[in-house]
C-alpha cells in the first residue's frame, strides 16, 4: 500500500466514523424512543438514494481529466477542510462549545417523545428525522468517498474505509445502545479537519500546475506543518482567554465564558 | 416547487463553500490562483504558493475568531 493510499484510506475511515456517530445518534433516539419500523424504512430510503447519487456521480467523475478533478475537488477539500479545522482549534481553545452527542441524543430523545403519533398508523415522522439524518450527513460521506476516491484513483478503496467505519460505528452503537458519547469526537474532527486540508492542499496545489517536490512523501510533510500551526494558533488562544480572565479575578469580577 | 429546490440547493452550496468565514474560501482562491499562475507563466516552483496562503487564511480566520470572542 502506497503512502497515498494509506492516507487517503485512514481519511476516509474517519471522516465517515464521524458522520456515522452523527447519523447514529440521530436513528437511536427516534428508534429506541417510538419505535423501530419507521426509522429503518427511513435510513434504508436514504442509504438508497445515497447508493444511486454516488452510481450516478463515480462514472461521470472518471470522464473529467485528472488535472482538472485534482484542482475542483482539492479546492472544494480544502475549503470543507479549513471550515473543519477551524471549528475544531476554537473548539480546542475553549472558545466555542464542544460538540456533544449525549447532549444532541436527549435533546433528540425529548423531541421524539413530545411528537404527535396516531396509533396503528405509520411513524412518519420517525421516517422523515431518519431519513434526514441519514442523507445529510449521508451525503458528505459520499462527498468524501467520490473526491478522494477519483483524486486517488481508487473509489473502491475509499468506499471499502467508509462501510469498513459505518459498519464499526453502528455495530458498537447498537451493542451499546446509546449515543457514542465517549467517542472522542472533538479529537477526531480535529485529526479529519487536518486529513482534508492536507489532501486538499496537495491535490489542489497539483491540480493548478505545481510538482510537489518529494511526490506523495510531500502529503507529510504539509500534514506535519499545518499540525504545528494549528496548534500553536490553538495554545495562544488559550494564553489570551487566560489573561482577560485574570483580569476579571484582580477586580472581582467573575470570568465570563463565551461560546457562541 | 423548483424554486424552492434550487433556493436549497444554492444555500447547501454557499453554506458548504462559505460556512462561517468566507475568508478561508478567499485564502484558497487566492492560494490555488497564485499557484496556477506561477506554474503556467515562469519556470520557478510553485508547490510553495497555496501552502503559505491557505496556512495565512486559516491562522488569520482563526485568531480573528478569537479576538471577536474575548470582546464578547
Amino acid at each position: 500500500m502506497t503512502t497515498g493510499s494509506l492516507f487517503l484510506f485512514v481519511a476516509v475511515f474517519l471522516a465517515c466514523a464521524v458522520e456515522a456517530v452523527e447519523a447514529l445518534t440521530i436513528v437511536l433516539a427516534v428508534g429506541l424512543t417510538r419505535g423501530w419500523r419507521a426509522p429503518a424504512y427511513g435510513t434504508g430510503a436514504a442509504l438508497l438514494l445515497l447508493a444511486a447519487i454516488v452510481a450516478a456521480l463515480g462514472p461521470a467523475l472518471k470522464l473529467i481529466p485528472l488535472h482538472i478533478i485534482q484542482l475542483v475537488v482539492g479546492g472544494l477539500l480544502l475549503v470543507f477542510g479549513l471550515q473543519w479545522l477551524r471549528k475544531a482549534m476554537l473548539r480546542a481553545a475553549g472558545i466555542k462549545a464542544k460538540h456533544d452527542e449525549d447532549a444532541i441524543y436527549k435533546k433528540e430523545v425529548a423531541e421524539a417523545s413530545s411528537a404527535a403519533r396516531k396509533a396503528g398508523a405509520f411513524d412518519s415522522y420517525s421516517f422523515r428525522i431518519a431519513f434526514m439524518g441519514v442523507l445529510l450527513e449521508g451525503l458528505e460521506v459520499a462527498f468524501i468517498v467520490l473526491t478522494f476516491g477519483t483524486t486517488q484513483r481508487n473509489i473502491p478503496l475509499a468506499a471499502i474505509a467508509a462501510l469498513a467505519a459505518t459498519v464499526v460505528v453502528v455495530a458498537v452503537g447498537f451493542a451499546v445502545h446509546a449515543p457514542l458519547a465517549r467517542v472522542p469526537e472533538n479529537l477526531l474532527k480535529y485529526a479529519v479537519g487536518l486529513l482534508l486540508t492536507t489532501f486538499g492542499l496537495f491535490w489542489g496545489a497539483e491540480g493548478a500546475g505545481a510538482k510537489w517536490p518529494a511526490s506523495d512523501a510531500s502529503i507529510l510533510v504539509l500534514l506535519a506543518i499545518l499540525s504545528a500551526a494549528s496548534l500553536g494558533v490553538v495554545y495562544f488562544l488559550k494564553r489570551s482567554q487566560q489573561v482577560p480572565a485574570g483580569q476579571a479575578a484582580a477586580q472581582g469580577l467573575a470570568p465570563e465564558m463565551s461560546q457562541p | 416547487m423548483i424554486v424552492k429546490w434550487i433556493r436549497s440547493f444554492a444555500l447547501f452550496w454557499y453554506d458548504f463553500v462559505v460556512g462561517d468565514d468566507w475568508r478561508l474560501a478567499i485564502g484558497v482562491v487566492i492560494g490555488l490562483g497564485l499557484t496556477a499562475l506561477l506554474a503556467h507563466t515562469t519556470s520557478a516552483a510553485a508547490w510553495w504558493v497555496a501552502p503559505i496562503a491557505v496556512i495565512a487564511t486559516l491562522v488569520l480566520s482563526t485568531l480573528l475568531a478569537g479576538r471577536k470572542a474575548r470582546k464578547a
